[in-house]
């Protein structure tokens, strides 16, 4: 097992290095690159001595972009490797300050949508499973179907509409209230909680589909096999044939995939971030890369690309350990 | 040049015609069931019922219970309905069991045999009410299987055991041996907690298996030994009737051996009945005491298991057994080669199911269905050959049809 992982490790190692390459040659060639959007607007600037070429070759020595792709790559990994991931051009912070500031963000409302997403993707599937054809099997999957179709930007505008214009709920937008300043500790917390409820929804309704029909699949398969024609045969009470055999097996494929989507939690969710103004890692990182900005792009792009890696990683030492026949050696 | 085939784009245009009138067809029929419905609703749902009543045909003589037999099965049958269209209407059944009668005493052995897809598999599970019967009856011990609520079936479930084909996927891979054999054990209160562990480990040592299989899975097994698992956890909850479909036939000869002689010593020490069913005659042979053989749905013969090997009398199973092979090689066997496969279950034919392939097929086989006659005590045949009435009666259908064909001149 342990060799297994040192094995996957280091060539999780090669893979990371390439993805890393790739990621620079393609911001390095972006053709709108930050340093010449700064250039033109320097020399557009009154009292401007420099016209925009003179301006864009002393800001290319100045960040770094007069080497050329190869050595400019080599040099940012030299850094990278150290730690120091240099400072963000269009947050004009170091990266990982910046990072930092929204991740967490990002994060709860990951972790809250999918959290959510499994108490009711699972059970539903199950259900759906079940009684297959029935009326609820197709209601089910009707729903989830709707759900799965939606683009996030309707659901958001519909649940900002209900719950905010109409009904007065929540805010519509942002993630404090203006009064947060004069509240006490436990009245912030609930304040933000409150910003976050619709983004939230938003982020299961559109999620629970995929998850739901993964279940019922899966579940469809394991209740028609032998071995629950068995169950029944023994006289087990249904609840038990369900719970304790069925389900139980089509906990191996959904450990799996929920064990692989783990790392996602911190990928953000650029379109939901965008709509509710919530400053999370999906909203900065969008910014950055249309502004050029190469040290956070590639801090982001890195970090998901290990999170990708390592979800996989996960995924497989789960499968080895819910399923006993799995072994890896 | 061409650019179109004409006669491709003349024969899509008639297949894309005769589409479009089925679909019209469909439309039509909807609109009248749909004008039917709303003019008299109860006399509809009467028809449809009437229909499929007919379609079933469920009709028997009620059994009267006689307290030798463990198990008796009167007509018993299991249609699996055909679904089409978008309201996933039923437009027939397959008959997989189609009218099945047998009966089983205290602590003997039935064989039950045919070939593959004759339905023998259908007519373990529905005595068990794995499926829903269709039609008949089923006694175990007198009661009526069928009637009782689910919660005092899975009451007698233990009593009414199975061990199914296939060793591999009939065994949860997700829960130790000992689990396994076990849970239902717990379930059904059969010993008391404290002797539980030792009740289990008795068991698995009646089967072969030893104490330290118990925290082991399923996969870490051979077949020969999952099947003893099987075993196991079918005689753990202590049953009088155990079915084995085909217990041994997804094993290798010198295995079955072993899980026969295994069932064999079980039956003697427990007092076990089985329903044994096979494909493979030398196995029923040895195990069974009596030997039903089946044909499409349907029992053709049904014989002590003598009987039938020494003197088979359906044309089917002459058939059938005439492929066992000798072991002499100075003995010239006559096999009997049937001609064609097994028809479909879903539109057999007409009058006796097995005409279209019977060596002896007369004009009345292809109207009539025969009628079960006991030949001998204890010998059931299910053929016109053996009925003098029916014989008969075909040679009067001889007559009248050579009188027609020459008539008309």
């Amino acid at each position: 097992m342990l060799k297994f992982i040192v094995k996957r490790l280091l060539i999780s190692i090669v893979i990371l290095f390439f993805v890393m390459l790739i990621v620079y040659t393609l911001m390095h060639s972006l053709p709108t690159s930050y340093v010449e959007r700064m250039a033109r607007e320097l020399a557009t600037k009154p009292g401007s001595q420099k016209s925009a070429a003179q301006w864009l070759v002393e800001l290319n020595a100045q960040y770094g972009m007069d080497k050329g792709v190869i050595p400019g790559f080599f040099v940012w990994i030299g850094q990278a490797i150290k730690g120091n991931f240099g400072d963000s051009w269009y947050y004009s912070i170091p990266v990982v300050d910046e990072f930092n500031k929204v991740i967490w963000n990002s994060f709860y409302l990951g972790v809250a949508a999918f959290i959510l997403e499994i108490f009711i993707a699972i059970p539903l599937g199950v259900v759906a499973a079940k009684k297959q054809y029935s009326v609820t099997d197709y209601s089910v999957t009707v729903v989830s179907l709707i759900g799965i179709s939606l683009p996030t930007f309707f659901v958001a505008t519909v649940l900002k509409l209900i719950f905010s214009v109409k009904l007065g709920w929540f805010e519509i937008s942002g993630m404090r209230g203006r009064d947060f300043a004069s509240l006490t500790e436990v009245q912030q917390f609930f304040d933000v909680a409150s910003h976050f409820v619709m983004p939230i929804i938003t982020l299961t309704v559109i999620s629970i589909g995929g998850l739901m029909r993964y279940t019922r699949t899966n579940m469809l398969e394991v209740l028609n096999s032998d071995y629950i024609r068995t169950a029944r045969a023994k006289g087990l009470p249904e609840r038990k044939v369900i719970n304790h055999h069925a389900f139980r097996n089509t906990l191996i494929p959904l450990v799996t995939i929920m064990g692989g989507s783990l790392p996602g939690l911190f990928a953000g969710a650029l379109i939901t971030e965008t709509l509710f103004a919530i400053e999370g890692i999906g909203f900065a990182s969008y910014h950055a890369m249309i502004s050029g900005d190469i040290p956070f792009t590639m801090f982001y792009l890195s970090f998901m690309a290990i999170l990708t890696l390592l979800g996989n990683l996960i995924a497989d030492i789960l499968y080895a350990v819910v399923d006993p026949r799995v072994r890896i050696n | 040049m061409k650019l179109i085939n004409q006669d491709t784009f003349k024969a899509f245009g008639r297949k894309m015609e005769k589409y479009w009138t089925r679909v019209g067809q469909g439309f039509v029929n909807a609109g009248n069931n749909c004008i039917r419905f709303v003019s008299n609703p109860k006399k509809f749902v009467s028809d449809y019922k009437q229909k499929k009543r007919e379609m079933i045909n469920d009709i028997y003589v009620p059994l009267t219970h006689n307290p030798e037999n463990l198990l008796e099965v009167n007509a018993l049958k299991m249609y699996f309905p055909i679904k089409q269209g978008f309201f996933k209407r039923t437009v027939g059944y397959v008959k997989a069991v189609d009218g099945v009668t047998f009966n089983i005493k205290h602590g003997t052995t039935m064989g039950l045999v045919g070939e593959s897809g004759c339905g023998k598999t259908t007519v373990g599970r529905t005595i068990l009410r794995l499926y829903e019967k269709t039609g008949g009856e089923v006694l175990f011990d007198g009661q009526n299987i069928n009637k009782i609520s689910k919660k005092s079936l899975r009451v007698k479930r233990p009593q009414l055991q199975i061990v199914f084909q296939d060793p591999y996927s009939s065994l949860s891979p997700r829960l130790p041996v000992g689990e396994i054999i076990g849970e239902a054990v717990r379930e059904h209160k059969i010993v008391s907690p404290d002797k539980y562990d030792d009740y289990i480990t008795e068991i698995m040592e009646a089967c072969g298996l030893r104490e330290y299989h118990k925290d082991r899975y399923p996969h870490e097994f051979s077949g020969g030994q999952r099947q003893r698992i099987c075993i196991a956890r079918a005689l753990a909850l202590n049953p009088k009737f155990i079915v084995c479909d085909e217990p041994v036939s997804a094993l290798d000869v010198s295995i079955q051996a072993q899980i026969i002689n295994l069932l064999e010593d079980l039956q003697k020490k427990f007092g076990l009945t089985y329903l044994f069913i096979s494909h493979d005659l030398s196995v029923v042979e040895h195990i069974s005491d009596t030997v039903a053989v089946m044909y499409l749905g349907g029992i053709v013969e049904y014989a002590p298991t003598v009987k039938v090997f020494k003197n088979p009398k359906h044309p089917y199973t002459q058939a059938l057994f005439s492929a066992i092979p000798v072991p002499d090689p100075e003995v010239k066997m006559k096999r009997i080669i049937l001609e064609g496969s097994i028809p479909s279950p879903a539109n057999p034919p007409k009058g006796c199911k097995f005409h279209t392939r019977c060596r002896e097929c007369m004009e009345i086989c292809k109207v009539n269905v025969p009628r079960n006659l006991e030949i001998e005590p204890g010998h059931f045949v299910a053929c016109h050959l053996y009925d003098e009435g029916a014989i008969a009666e075909n040679k009067k259908l001889v007559e009248k049809n050579s009188a027609t064909e020459t008539a008309p001149e």
